[in-house]
This record gives structure tokens, C-alpha cells and sequence, in this order.
């Protein structure tokens, strides 16, 4: 799997992400600055990471999602690449319109950072087939603006298309009120665009791949892209 | 030529931060603070003096950057 990691201004969690992507798919990603006008030649998973693009003025992402590289990164999305938007990341691909909906203020105001339980709602994705359908999965967040909020029809038309791939839960895997963290709509940590191939997510799978992290419960996001690549290939 | 863009949100769109001032507001005793929706103001200066194009001009950028036309909306005004 060759994978591509953004680099924005501002972004913290860049070197995170790589660490996890080259210890899973066992290559090294290439790092791609925020002004280049392409992408490295064999891209299979271009990564938005987390962090704190332009020190969230403006809007969370707002200004990153209009970076030359993000034109290469929609033509890349248009022609069936894989793209994979955590955290910041999230909030860059729905400012870049390559998700719909926006994050908004967590409902309680708090910048929360803690470890929360997820549940994987499908597993015949390339975004979750290292998981079981139903899974629950213990990942850690970071974030003051990940409030998942969209308009009615199009929080109906995610979840009429099983576009909704991981949701906030208990670590009983209960969706409810006391379990949404961030107070999204539907309890959505994540989704996929209507062709399936971008996914954002505000938590960071990334966080939780090696024993020493205390959890693994995020490498079967990464394993299941290397094994999707691999059946592709 | 001076030029103001106003952004604010929708209204539906919920708006906690508005929320919290409201509540320090109310708990400070101001009079008749019924609700509050907080918003952002662009102060923007721009050369030239046409000012059908200075507007243009301006609902692009907010079209394109200064808003979030899924959640806000903005006004455009050329002051001077």
C-alpha cells in the first residue's frame, strides 16, 4: 500500500499517522507539503491527518481544504482513490466538499481528548473490513469541534445508504445520548461519500496500533486497507 | 473602498457558543437578553472604486472561503 500524507501547516498528528501506516502496510508514506499540485505517481491512500491546520482560524479546515494539493486530492477522490480523513482531516474533506455536513462545536463546549468506544456498523467497506459488523472498538479522540451536523435529507440519505461506518458508543456498545460524546447527529464518528472510497472520521485509529499505546483496537482500520488493496491489486 | 462581510449562522443551525454567551450574559444581569447567535465580521479593503464589481467581488470570496454556505449565511456590504 502506497499511502500519502498530507502535510498542512499546523498539523501535529502527520507523524503518528505515518508511524502507523508504515508499521501495518510495511511501507514508508510518502509526506506530501500542502503546496505541491500532485501526487506521488502510484498513490493507493492519500491520509488527511490531524492536528491543527492554520491554527483552526476562520473554520476548522477551512482554509487547508483549499490548498493546491486538495485539486489533486478531488480528482484523485473522483477517479475511485482511497482517501482516509481523520480528526482535522475530517473537517478538511466536508470544508473540501468531498464529504457532506460540517463539524461543528462539541455540544458541551469542552475540547475533549480521551480514549471512546465505536462501533463498527459494517464490515464490507475498504474502510472496515479488518473489522466484524458490530464490532465495538476503543480508539481516543481529540477534538473541540467534531460535532457531526448535516441537513435532514442528507443525514437520511447516509443512513439509507449505510454511509454511516462508525458511531459513538458505550463500551457495552450502546448508542445513546450519554454515549455521543461530541453530541454529532446519530452518535456519526465517521462516513464515507456516496462512492464509498473517502472516509472521515474525527477519532484516530491511528493512536491505538501498538501494545505500548496500551490498545490495538485501530490497526484493523489500516489492515483492512492493506488487505483491500491487496485483493485489488 | 472599506467593505464589510457579515457571516452568521442559519437559523436551526445550533449554536452552543451563542448559547454560552447568552447564559453569561443573563447570569451578569444584563437587561432583556432574550437569546444571543454569535457571528463573524470581516473588515475588508479593496483597491479600485467600482462598486458593482468590489461586491462581486466580495460575495465571491465569501462564497468561496469566509462562509460555510452549508451551515451560514453571509452579507456583503461596500461601506465607502
Amino acid at each position: 500500500m502506497k499511502s500519502a500524507v498530507l502535510v498542512f501547516p499546523g498539523i501535529n498528528r502527520e507523524r503518528d499517522m505515518a508511524r502507523a501506516l508504515r508499521l501495518i502496510s510495511g511501507h514508508e508514506p510518502a509526506m506530501v507539503w500542502h503546496a505541491e499540485t500532485s501526487l506521488p505517481k502510484g498513490t493507493d491512500l492519500v491520509v488527511v491527518p490531524g492536528g491543527f491546520s492554520y491554527g483552526d482560524y476562520l473554520r476548522c479546515g477551512a482554509i487547508a481544504a483549499r490548498a493546491p494539493i486538495m485539486d489533486a486530492v478531488r480528482d484523485f477522490a473522483g477517479e475511485g482513490g482511497l482517501v482516509l480523513g481523520v480528526c482535522n482531516g475530517f473537517q478538511i474533506l466536508c470544508e473540501a466538499g468531498l464529504l457532506p455536513g460540517v463539524l461543528m462545536r462539541n455540544a458541551r463546549l469542552k475540547f475533549i481528548c480521551h480514549d471512546v468506544h465505536l462501533r463498527v456498523e459494517r464490515s464490507d467497506t475498504p474502510f472496515t473490513r479488518g473489522y466484524n459488523a458490530g464490532q465495538i472498538i476503543r480508539v481516543p479522540i481529540a477534538h473541540g469541534e467534531g460535532n457531526y451536523e448535516a441537513d435532514e435529507e442528507t443525514l437520511k440519505r447516509l443512513e439509507g445508504e449505510g454511509r454511516v461506518l462508525y458511531r459513538y458508543c458505550s463500551a457495552e456498545g450502546v448508542v445513546d445520548e450519554r454515549s455521543n460524546i461530541n453530541g454529532a447527529a446519530q452518535s456519526i464518528a465517521g462516513i464515507v461519500n456516496a462512492g464509498g472510497n473517502v472516509l472521515g472520521m474525527m477519532p484516530h485509529p491511528e493512536n491505538h496500533v501498538e501494545d505500548i499505546m496500551g490498545c490495538t483496537d485501530g490497526r484493523g482500520l489500516f489492515a483492512g486497507l492493506v488487505a483491500h488493496l491487496e485483493r485489488a491489486a | 473602498m472599506k467593505a464589510r462581510v457579515t457571516v452568521t449562522l442559519k437559523s436551526g443551525i445550533l449554536d452552543p457558543q451563542g448559547k454560552a454567551i447568552e447564559g453569561a450574559l443573563k447570569s451578569l444581569g444584563v437587561y432583556g437578553v432574550a437569546s444571543v447567535r454569535q457571528g463573524k465580521v470581516f473588515d475588508i479593503e479593496i483597491s479600485g472604486s467600482d462598486k458593482a464589481k468590489a461586491e462581486a467581488a466580495l460575495k465571491d470570496a465569501a462564497d468561496k472561503l469566509l462562509a460555510n454556505t452549508v451551515i451560514e449565511n453571509y452579507r456583503v456590504e461596500v461601506l465607502s
